[in-house]
């Protein structure tokens, strides 16, 4: 909670109705939910990062994954709440830009962080994974691992239309020798070896639904890419109830400390990890030296991607589970 | 409202047991109780946060529950009969994707693509109507079944892409006019002119006389003379277009047509209509308390987030205040009996 510590003070906001803060600048962390151990870290990692730069941070989310009108409202309020500089993890790419456009045009710095809208330079920047990165590691890292056998793939994908489940799915397809779309493209691309789609939302009840639905089309599958994490786990239960949980490569994006677990365990075999903690310290570090010298920070910086996986494979570099652990997201 | 052909002298409801209790709002808490929580939160939160009772914060919050308040609108109507409508929020995005696409895509001039999207969202309640009345289903797996319904089309037919780009007309309602230095939306103006229109209609008209006395009592209400399934029937349609004005106020609000919108929104709507104080055993209610049911929820949504704390409070509080609402509803029903 928040009190402004002088009367004078007071007074002038009073009388200024809703002009801007006195000294401490204001930050508003917009994640897409508040539930998900990805979005939960972010928002610990913006809050130290503000407590240690002496800035003020509003939080907010949407209700679930998708719900863009819960997000301009969080906006709205965080505005009206004094903040000049917004951090959003766009929960749809293309809704949100109208209110972006007129957050920026009252002058506040918006920043996307984790994903990209669409156009991106609808923000004034973007502090992200790059995720077509994240795909190509695990895919180089499960082409090694196959060591030339025979391929039938299943992808467990996000949602129809998301910039980042083609941008994982089609890096994927890159790194493991596959023909695949460009980073910019917004289509799942599509390969003879890749012999089931299916959309897990991320989700590991949905993957494990995806992951059954999947073997029923071919029970063959002997490798498994997937969105994220709770996905892959919800592919290797599915597989477990098949008993085909022994000669199945699984590979994953995050990072989280329960993914790392999953790695550790051989549930899974390698995963992109990515840096939320990093990315919403970085965005809080932006708006500081807004609110101090007016500098906004433009274009694309790429948060960092790193290879976790237990079995080291020749000609892959990946780190073991032991770092994943140290620098993993989500409760250790 | 023609849907009820009796002449409101042929129907002496006054006659009846259940007409003294339902006309008027009676006990002051069922009434007083929302407009008090409403008031104690603005108060707290005054004390919280210096902006909050700002003219252009409180006009925002109005702005931010324009469009569960409409919704609302629709779903007191059928609450009052002692019905349930979970389509609401589905057929409001089927509503915003049509108009939108219809204005871009098909090139319509906007104000036709406007009524072309509230007769799609009419025609959902009107489906809603017969289903209810004719074949005798219950009001909530209807709308489980066009909840559904609405959703895939709305994702087929948008490929669930978001449509942009929109003609100024459809985002209008998001326009605002100042009102001594306050920027009010004009999508607020009309939320409040629909409430007005609504209460009075459910307090001086017939027919709005006849939608408390079906929900009460169907039976007793079809032995006066009055054609229930009619009375429903016009219900469900007028529902179907508060929804489809809903569509054009959330278009408005983000100024896009968005395929995922409308997701959470029955269940947002049914907590504004029962935090308001209307019964969910119909034929008991206000109409003005589902707007204060929603100013509530938007009010804690606001005020946490000036605060700086999590909005998941807000989901708490408004948990308790739903169960403390039923709960003062049943106690002073059994009391009045």
């Amino acid at each position: 909670m928040f009190f402004f510590k002088t009367p004078v003070a007071l007074a002038a906001l009073l009388a200024a109705g809703i002009a801007c803060a006195a000294d401490q600048p204001v930050i508003g962390l917009i994640t897409k939910t508040e539930t998900n151990p990805f979005f939960v870290k972010m928002k610990e990692g913006a809050q130290q990062a503000a407590q240690a730069k002496g800035a003020k941070l509003l939080s907010g989310a949407g209700k679930a994954d998708g719900d863009n009108a819960g997000q301009v409202t969080a906006m709205e309020n965080m505005i009206a709440g004094g903040a000049k500089t917004i951090l959003i993890t766009p929960s749809d790419a293309k809704a949100i830009i109208p209110a972006i456009q007129k957050a920026r045009a009252k002058g506040v710095l918006v920043i996307a962080l984790d994903s990209p809208t669409e156009p991106a330079d609808a923000t004034d920047a973007l502090f992200a994974t790059d995720n077509y990165q994240a795909g190509v590691l695990i895919g180089q890292y499960a082409k090694a691992a196959m060591a030339g056998k025979p391929v039938k793939i299943a992808t467990l994908d996000l949602f129809p239309g998301h910039p980042v489940g083609a941008q994982r799915h089609n890096g994927f397809l890159k790194g493991f020798g596959l023909a695949a779309p460009e980073a910019k493209s917004n289509e799942l691309g599509k390969a003879a070896e890749v012999v089931c789609m299916a959309d897990s939302y991320g989700d590991q009840a949905k993957g494990q639904t995806a992951m059954e639905n999947c073997l029923q089309k071919n029970p063959d599958i002997n490798l498994v890419y997937t969105i994220n994490e709770p996905a892959a786990a919800g592919a290797f239960k599915a597989l477990k109830t098949a008993g085909k949980d022994k000669g199945v490569v699984i590979v994953s994006v995050d990072g989280g400390c329960q993914g790392v677990k999953d790695v550790a365990a051989g549930h899974i075999a390698a995963t992109s990890q990515q840096y939320p903690l990093r990315m919403a310290a970085m965005g809080v570090d932006a708006g500081v030296e807004y609110a101090k010298t007016g500098k906004k920070p433009s274009g694309y910086t790429d948060t960092g991607v790193t290879l976790i996986a237990a079995k080291s494979v020749a000609g892959v570099e990946a780190k073991d589970t032991k770092t994943g652990t140290d620098l993993c997201w989500g409760k250790k | 409202m023609k849907s009820v052909s009796a002449s409101p002298h042929t129907v002496r409801l006054p006659q009846l047991r259940f007409s003294s209790m339902t006309l008027r709002p009676r006990l002051p808490l069922a009434t007083l109780g929302p407009l008090l929580a409403l008031l104690a939160a603005c108060t707290f939160f005054a004390t919280q946060s210096d902006r909050f009772l700002s003219g252009g914060n409180l006009s925002l919050v109005l702005q931010q529950v324009m469009v569960v308040g409409v919704i609302a609108i629709g779903q007191t109507l059928v609450i009052l009969t002692a019905g349930i409508d979970l389509s609401c929020g589905m057929v409001m995005a089927l509503g915003g994707i049509v108009m939108s696409k219809f204005a871009t895509e098909l090139g319509l001039p906007p104000a036709l693509a406007i009524a072309c999207g509230l007769g799609v969202t009419a025609l959902f309640g009107l489906l809603n109507g017969l289903l209810v009345t004719k074949v005798r289903l219950p009001s909530f797996i209807v709308t489980l079944g066009t909840m559904n319904i609405a959703f895939a089309i709305t994702q087929l037919y948008s490929g669930s892409q978001t449509v942009t780009d929109l003609p100024p007309l459809l985002t209008s309602l998001g326009n605002t006019f100042a009102l001594g230095g306050t920027q009010i939306a004009f999508g607020t103006v009309l939320m409040l002119a629909l409430y007005g229109l609504v209460w009075f209609a459910l307090r001086e008209t017939a027919a709005g006389r006849h939608v408390y006395a079906v929900g009460n009592n169907r039976e007793a209400t079809r032995l006066t003379g009055i054609s229930p399934d009619r009375v429903l029937l016009g219900v469900y349609v007028l529902a179907g277009v508060f929804y489809g004005i809903a569509s054009l106020l959330s278009v408005s609000r983000t100024g896009v047509g968005d395929p995922n919108a409308g997701q959470t929104e029955n269940l947002d709507a049914i907590t504004a209509v029962v935090l308001g104080g209307t019964s969910l055993f119909g034929g008991r209610g206000w109409i003005v308390g589902s707007l204060i049911g929603a100013l509530i929820v938007g009010v804690f949504r606001n005020g946490l987030t000036l605060m700086g704390v999590s909005s998941i409070y807000q989901i708490l509080v408004t948990g308790v205040l739903v169960i403390l609402a039923v709960a003062t509803d049943q106690i002073s029903h059994r009391t009045s009996r």
